[in-house]
């Protein structure tokens, strides 16, 4: 609890207003301008009321690798679904374990975001994450051996390398050691500061 | 149409019906936690099914709410779950309850002959 | 015609939604009933019913087809993906804390292992969990 920086300033974060008011348009199902302005009201008043520590997020959003991992994501949800489907109706019971997993970058940012893009995917559940260490434990339904470990850690990782590569500063991939860009990347040498 | 959403409806309502099972016979708080939660979920696709059977907008609200707060509960009961000892918040048998119920009757009884020194705390301690 | 035919198509495609959203529901069902232990129960109850929800959403959309109450369908998606996470991780972390997972079923188990040895580096023993996250 230490570590939360609660209540630093009670500025104003733009990104939760937006998200807000856009949550509010859609509820009233049509864009108008009195429906913009309630639900900028509200949202404002949402996050005057109940303020929350800002994110120190310092990444920036790269879109094809963001279409990347919501691809694969929406690949991996309806395999794993299936498979899970599958699962139920097996006269053996699941083989399960508990793994965990220490992710390469220390951001909370991402760490939640992997956590819950991988609690999503079907066949793994984050029992518990530590957050000074940057280590998920995950149970993972119906490994096969050793080999089905080694393959959920490196989904897990896998998930974590999609969600830097979309969301990370590029400061924070070379710190989690994937300072190489994709060879599909354009190589922008930085030469003036 | 028709044949499609009734095979849905025949579907949902078997899993709604295994979730209940589940929620009466799981061995714990959290067993059935789990269980009403697939149960709200039925009930949200029940829902969805019949607004796309009737091609109605008017229940669509009442998905949204079950989305937002369905998982109150879950989360509201894994709190104060966490600290529950192994083997709480399992519903006796019949058998285990006349057998308790026994058992405090004849601790009274002794109790009754021992004038009022009997072990009336060894005997009913289960459910504490 | 070309209209008719559009609209019979979308009522197809909807029609194959609900069904493999009611057919994951249904597997779930059976693997929360099924499944030997807690945290298997919740994998089958939590995640085939987000993408069987988000199929039945569909299907729900593709036979209304218009009005804003298709940004309330998206709505109930997002939401849905956002919330169910938390709620599995409290259960699954509440479930392994008071030991509801079944340690014979599990291939390895990590967590334990971790937790035994920083209880030991903090100069503990094992008895000195107050709830046992290991049955013996």
């Amino acid at each position: 609890m230490s570590l939360h920086a609660r209540r630093r300033r009670a500025a104003v974060q733009w990104p939760t207003l937006g998200w807000l008011t856009v949550v509010w348009v859609l509820l009233w199902g049509e864009v108008s301008v009195g429906n913009v302005l309630a639900g900028l009201l509200v949202a404002l008043a949402v996050s005057v009321a109940t303020p929350l520590p800002p994110i120190a997020a310092g990444g920036r959003v790269r879109p094809v690798a963001c279409a990347r991992l919501v691809g694969r994501f929406a690949v991996d949800v309806v395999v794993a679904s299936f498979q899970v489907g599958v699962q139920a109706f097996r006269p053996r019971p699941p083989q399960s374990a508990v793994i965990g997993v220490r992710l390469r970058s220390s951001s909370d940012l991402y760490l939640t975001l992997t956590a819950e893009l991988c609690s999503l995917v079907p066949g793994s559940v984050v029992v518990e994450a530590h957050r000074l260490t940057g280590t998920l434990y995950l149970h993972v339904l119906d490994v096969d051996g050793p080999e089905g470990i080694e393959a959920a850690r490196r989904r897990v990782l896998e998930q974590e390398e999609r969600v830097l590569r979309a969301f990370a500063s590029d400061a924070q991939l070379a710190a989690a050691g994937l300072g190489a860009p994709r060879p599909s990347a354009p190589v922008t040498p930085e030469v003036h500061a | 149409m028709t044949a499609v959403v009734l095979v849905c409806a025949v579907l949902l309502a078997a899993a709604a019906i295994l979730a209940v099972v589940r929620a009466e016979r799981g061995p714990s708080m959290l067993d059935r936690t789990v269980a009403l939660d697939v149960l709200t979920t039925t009930l949200v696709a029940f829902v969805g099914l019949e607004a796309a059977w009737s091609r109605r907008t008017d229940t669509i609200p009442v998905l949204v709410a079950l989305s937002l707060v369905g998982f109150v509960g879950s989360v509201t009961i894994a709190r104060f779950a966490s600290r529950e000892p192994p083997g709480e918040g399992r519903v006796r048998t019949r058998e285990e309850i006349a057998r308790d119920e026994a058992a405090r009757e004849e601790a009274v009884r002794a109790a009754g002959g021992l004038d009022g020194t009997g072990p009336a705390d060894g005997v009913d301690g289960g459910r504490g | 015609m070309g209209v008719v035919s559009w609209s019979a198509v979308a009522d197809v495609l909807a029609a194959l939604c609900l069904l493999g959203g009611a057919l994951l529901a249904f597997a779930a069902g059976v693997g929360v009933v099924r499944f030997p232990d807690l945290l298997a129960r919740m994998h089958s109850a939590t995640k085939p019913q987000v993408l069987g929800l988000v199929l039945v959403l569909i299907g729900l959309a593709l036979r209304l087809r218009s009005g804003p109450a298709l940004w309330m369908l998206v709505l109930v998606a997002v939401f849905q993906m956002l919330t169910s996470p938390v709620a599995a991780h409290m259960v699954g972390r509440a479930g392994y804390r008071t030991g509801k997972v079944r340690q014979e079923l599990l291939v390895v188990d990590e967590l334990t292992a971790d937790q035994d040895a920083a209880r030991r580096a903090a100069g503990l023993d094992a008895d000195g969990d107050p709830h046992g996250a290991h049955r013996s």
